[in-house]
């Protein structure tokens, strides 16, 4: 008696769940290809982010992430009124991950570049700025970079500075998975220094770890960080919503407060967007 | 004939097929690097494997005391644990360990490097099921060939490395052939520690031009050949060694 009770239940449960599942997906084929309607119909919003990107994005020791790309993120998603989900990605599979739907924003330290926007659509105006430079030992003294030609340097796989580096500069680059490997293998002597946006550099010359560390080289390749969303939400509800909330953000100023909530230094890009922005009339 | 080759690979990238690897000259040199590596790999593993392979089972068949106790915890070490997690262990946790020279900064740099460390991973996982593979030819001779050496006046010695090994040998060639193609597969591994072998250089060339589905075609068509070359190479000398009776040896 007690088993068939038990699959009466369960018949039950599995039909009310078909019955919820059928209204929502058919609230969110009614949608079309307006991912700002799906998301609101499905109530969640997902968001690509790096997982060892600290402060920008990283996984906080209860497993949650956090950062600033992620409190940009958050805000987004309150303002749509839905519950923001991170979805980890790489340097190298977050175009994919992104063009393929599993993520219908991206906000992964991605330099907006030309070759990318043939693949993705990035959001205007961006929301943040970086070159490249290495980190280096203060025993090595380099202050240009024809100086440290012919010399390994470590890196993250998929950075799109590992070529022009290589390329302009020939040093050789010496590339793993994530941030971890690349400071171990720098620890142990496998490379010189580690090849890196200068944010990230100046974050981690701020800590007493790298006290015995600079970044003497020029920064190259000053280039935007764009958030991304699939070439069709560009000039789409969806693609709009994210350039006004990103615009909004950077003429109230709340960019620049939520990059002192994480322990960055104000940055040159962030401080001139708020100024071109800003409200002429306080 | 070159500047055609590059033009016509150009036009093709126009039409949405944009094989960087024909027509930039950067591209093409870490992909034939990486090529380079991958077969370097292959080779060296697959030799130091087969020998160490043969040797664990000569001690595991001849040996006394301790020595075959020892290869036995080798092969229960290195067969039951993944790839990757030996491929760090031996990076990150042994290398930190190892002796270090100084370069010409003065900074310590260590003496062995990302390759080295994959090929001395790479032959020890593959030698560790090749040490059962012999092990099981050597198992399939049927005990009569060695009292009948051993009638003949030959030692135990003599009659293992002159009887047993020859037949044993064509027994194996089905399985080795097994454990040669997963080694093969098992060099992109080597990506882990930072050896520019093929899947390195690939996932380099992808995140730059993002042609991730034409790189991907490539490996697969790649991997595709050297597995088939293998096979293929493993079937030509089992066939040259055929001997009725022994072994499949047909070369299928």
């Amino acid at each position: 008696m007690i088993s068939l009770k038990t699959l009466a239940f369960a018949l039950g449960v599995t039909f009310m769940s078909t019955a919820m599942g059928t209204a929502a997906s058919a609230q969110s084929m009614e949608c079309g290809n307006d991912t700002l309607c799906r998301v609101k119909a499905a109530g969640v919003l997902k968001i690509g982010t790096k997982d060892d990107y600290v402060p920008w994005s990283y996984r906080a020791s209860d497993g949650t992430f956090k950062g600033m790309e992620v409190d940009i993120g958050k805000k987004i998603a309150e303002a749509l009124g839905v519950k923001a989900e991170f979805v980890k990605v790489t340097s190298a599979n977050r175009f994919e991950f992104l063009a393929q739907g599993q993520i219908d924003l991206m906000i992964a330290s991605a330099s907006d570049t030309a070759e990318r926007r043939k693949i993705v659509a990035f959001v205007h105006p961006n929301y943040y700025s970086s070159g490249y430079t290495v980190l280096l030992p203060k025993a090595v003294k380099a202050t240009e970079w024809s100086q440290i030609a012919g010399q390994t340097i470590c890196s993250v796989q998929g950075a799109w500075y590992n070529k022009p580096a290589q390329e302009e500069f020939g040093v050789k680059v010496l590339a793993f998975a994530g941030t971890a490997e690349t400071e171990a293998a720098m620890a142990q002597g496998r490379c010189i220094g580690l090849l890196e946006d200068d944010n990230m550099i100046n974050v981690r010359l701020s800590s007493e770890k790298w006290a015995d560390y600079q970044m003497p080289l020029p920064i190259q390749a000053d280039t935007p960080w764009g958030m991304a969303v699939r070439q069709a939400d560009q000039f789409a509800p969806f693609g709009y919503f994210v350039a006004g909330m990103i615009t909004e953000m950077h003429r109230d100023g709340e960019l620049l407060e939520m990059e002192k909530a994480n322990g960055i230094k104000n940055s040159a890009f962030l401080i001139k967007m708020h100024d071109a922005l800003k409200d002429h009339i306080n | 004939m070159i500047t055609e080759i590059q033009t016509y690979f150009r036009e093709l990238a126009a039409s949405g097929i944009n094989l960087t690897i024909f027509y930039d000259a950067f591209d093409f040199d870490r992909f034939v690097t990486g090529f380079g590596n991958t077969l370097l790999l292959i080779l060296i593993s697959a030799a130091c494997s087969i020998a160490l392979g043969a040797a664990g089972a000569a001690v595991l068949t001849l040996g006394r005391g301790p020595a075959p106790a020892f290869i036995r915890g080798y092969v229960a070490l290195f067969r039951n644990t993944p790839l990757i997690v030996q491929m760090y262990f031996f990076y990150f946790a042994v290398g930190s360990i190892m002796p270090v020279g100084r370069n010409e900064l003065g900074l310590p740099q260590p003496l062995i490097g990302s390759f080295s460390w994959a090929i001395i991973s790479l032959s020890l996982y593959a030698g560790a099921f090749n040490v059962e593979t012999f092990r099981a030819g050597i198992g399939a001779v049927h005990g009569s060939y060695e009292e009948a050496a051993l009638a003949l006046g030959y030692n135990r010695r003599q009659a293992f490395f002159s009887v047993t090994v020859p037949l044993a040998l064509r027994f194996s060639f089905a399985s080795l052939a097994n454990n040669l193609v997963d080694l093969t597969k098992a060099t992109t591994v080597a990506y882990a520690v930072g050896v520019a072998e093929l899947l390195y250089v690939s996932n380099q060339i992808w995140s730059d031009s993002l042609n991730t589905i034409e790189m991907m075609n490539v490996m697969l068509v790649i991997y595709l050949t050297l597995t088939a070359a293998v096979v293929f190479i493993i079937n030509r000398v089992e066939a040259a060694m055929r001997l009725p009776g022994f072994g499949l040896g047909d070369g299928q």
